[in-house]
C-alpha cells in the first residue's frame, strides 16, 4: 500500500485512501520522491484552482461549504485544501475549517485536506502546491485552496489560483483601507459576506470604489466583480460560482491559465529552493553555533560572520 | 522561523460521535495536543461514524480519538473500526476517550480500540501514550523522511 506507483493508480481509479496516502506524501517532498510530483504534473494542468483569501472571521470556510455545494449542483468534483496556521510555540496545529465543511465529507465527488502552513509567510504552504497537481491529476475540476487570513499581508495567493476570491466582511474596514495595497490589490472576485447585516450596503460600496480603481490599473480585459453573499443563509452563492467560472471563462480564453500556471509551478521551485536553502542554513549555524557565539558577545564583525556563514551554506549545498 | 528540518507531525482526528453534545473534553484535548506538537483535526460535534472515517481517510491521520460521554461506546467502537476495516483503512489506530467506567475498558481494547483514556488521566500522559502508538505504526508502514 505504500508503493507510491501503485498509490497514483489506485487513486485514479477513486481510491481515496490512496489518494490520502499519496498527499502525505507529497506533503514531504524530497529528493527521492521528488519523481512523484513530476509524474502527477506532467499529466496536469487542467483544472481550475480557486484561492479564497480574507481576513479571520468573515466566514471563509463556511462560505466554501456553501460553494462546494453549488459546485456540486453544476457536477463539478471538487477538492478543498484548508491551510492553517501553525502554532509558533509548540509547531502543533488545530485544523479546524474542516469542521464547517464536514456535511460533504462522504460525498464521492469532493475531498477535503488540511494542511498546516508550516510557519512559511503568507500562507500558501509547498505541501498545498503538490497537492494542488495531485487533485488536478486525479480528475478534480475544481480546487478550493482556502489560505490563513491574515489581511493586507496576504498576496502570496497571487502566485498559486487561476481566480482569487476575496472575502470580507460589513464593518472589516473604510474607503481609506480599501485604497491600500494588499489584499484589496489582487482579487478577480471580492466577496462582501454577511450580507444579511444592516451595514452592508455601504461595504459593498466601497468593494465596487475598489474594483473599479483596479479595474483601472491592471492589464486584461477582467473587470473584477463584487458579489453579495450570507453564507450563514445561504445567499447570493449561485452567483458567486456562476461569477468564479466566468473569470475561468476568460481566464481559458485570453491565455492567462498558461502564465497562472507557469506562476504556479514556479514558486513552487522557489520553495523547494528556499527549503534546501535554510535546511543548509540550520545545520551550518549548528556547526558555528560556539564561533558566533563569541562574535555577538560584542558584535564586532558580525555583518562579516554572517557573510561566512552565507559562504558556508554555499558551499556545503554545493557538495 | 523554525527548522525545515520536516519530521512529520504527529496528525491526530479528535471527534465526537452521535447526540451527544459534550464537546468541552474534546476541546481540551485538541488544544493540549497542538501545545503538544500536534497536528490535530478537529470535526467538531454530532459527527456519524462514515463522516469521521471519511475525515481520517482524507486527511490521512496517524491517530482516530473518539470523545465519547453518554455511554454508547461500545455501540460507537464496534461500528467505527468495521467501517475503517471495510474502507481499507483498519491500519489507523482509535482511542477513546470520557465518561468510559473501568470495567468497559478491557472489553473495548478486546474488540480493538488501542487505547481508552479514563476521566482524570493528566494530559501528559495521554500525548506520552498517542506518541508511543503512532511510532509503533509508522514502524510498520514507513513514511517518507522529509
Amino acid at each position: 500500500m505504500s508503493d507510491p506507483s501503485v498509490l497514483i493508480e489506485r487513486a485514479k481509479a477513486g481510491d481515496k485512501r490512496a489518494l490520502g496516502r499519496l498527499l502525505t506524501l507529497l506533503e514531504e517532498l524530497n529528493a527521492d520522491n521528488a519523481w512523484i510530483l513530476e509524474r502527477l504534473s506532467s499529466e496536469g494542468g487542467r483544472a481550475h484552482v480557486v484561492g479564497i483569501t480574507g481576513m479571520p472571521g468573515a466566514g471563509k470556510s463556511t462560505l466554501i461549504s456553501r460553494l462546494v455545494r453549488a459546485f456540486r449542483d453544476m457536477s463539478y468534483k471538487v477538492a478543498v485544501i484548508s491551510i492553517d496556521p501553525t502554532s509558533p510555540i509548540s509547531s502543533g496545529s488545530i485544523m479546524g475549517d474542516r469542521l464547517r465543511m464536514q456535511e460533504h465529507a462522504t460525498d464521492p465527488g469532493v475531498f477535503i485536506r488540511s494542511v498546516t502552513n508550516r510557519g512559511i509567510l503568507g500562507g500558501v504552504s509547498l505541501a498545498a502546491l503538490a497537492m494542488i497537481e495531485a487533485f488536478d491529476v486525479m480528475g478534480y475540476d475544481k480546487i478550493i485552496v482556502e489560505t490563513v487570513g491574515v489581511g493586507q499581508s496576504e498576496t502570496d495567493i497571487m502566485n498559486v489560483a487561476d481566480t482569487i476570491v476575496v472575502l470580507t466582511m460589513p464593518g472589516a474596514g473604510d474607503d481609506v483601507q480599501a485604497l491600500k495595497a494588499g489584499v484589496f490589490e489582487i482579487g478577480d472576485v471580492y466577496v462582501v459576506n454577511k450580507s444579511d447585516r444592516p451595514d452592508a450596503a455601504k461595504t459593498y460600496e466601497y468593494m465596487l470604489f475598489v474594483a473599479e480603481k483596479e479595474a483601472l490599473g491592471r492589464g486584461g480585459s477582467w473587470r473584477p466583480a463584487v458579489v453579495k453573499t450570507s453564507a450563514a443563509l445561504g445567499l447570493g452563492i449561485r452567483e458567486l460560482a456562476e461569477t468564479i467560472n466566468r473569470h475561468f471563462s476568460y481566464v481559458l480564453e485570453s491565455g492567462e491559465k498558461e502564465r497562472r500556471l507557469i506562476a504556479r509551478r514556479t514558486h513552487l521551485v522557489r520553495l523547494v529552493a528556499a527549503r534546501l536553502l535554510l535546511q543548509s542554513l540550520s545545520e551550518v549555524m549548528e556547526g558555528e553555533r560556539e564561533r558566533v557565539g563569541k562574535v555577538v558577545r560584542d558584535m564586532r564583525g558580525f555583518y562579516d560572520e554572517a557573510m561566512r556563514i552565507v559562504r558556508l551554506t554555499g558551499k556545503r549545498l554545493v557538495e | 522561523m523554525q527548522s525545515p528540518r520536516t519530521t512529520r507531525r504527529i496528525k491526530v482526528l479528535v471527534a465526537k460521535v452521535g447526540l451527544d453534545g459534550h464537546d468541552r473534553g474534546a476541546k481540551v484535548i485538541a488544544r493540549a495536543l497542538r501545545d503538544a506538537g500536534f497536528e490535530v483535526v478537529y470535526t467538531g460535534l454530532r459527527q456519524t461514524i462514515d463522516q469521521v472515517v471519511a475525515a481520517a481517510i482524507q486527511e490521512d491521520v496517524d491517530i482516530i480519538g473518539i470523545n465519547q460521554h453518554e455511554g454508547s461506546h461500545f455501540h460507537i467502537a464496534r461500528k467505527l473500526l468495521q467501517k475503517l476495516e471495510e474502507s481499507g483503512a483498519g491500519d489507523i489506530p482509535v482511542v477513546m476517550g470520557g465518561s468510559i467506567p473501568l470495567v468497559d475498558v478491557e472489553p473495548l481494547r478486546a474488540m480493538g480500540v488501542k487505547e481508552v483514556f479514563l476521566p482524570g488521566t493528566p494530559i501528559a500522559e495521554i500525548v506520552k501514550r498517542l506518541e508511543e502508538i503512532a511510532s509503533e505504526r509508522k514502524h510498520l508502514a514507513p513514511r517518507a523522511k522529509g
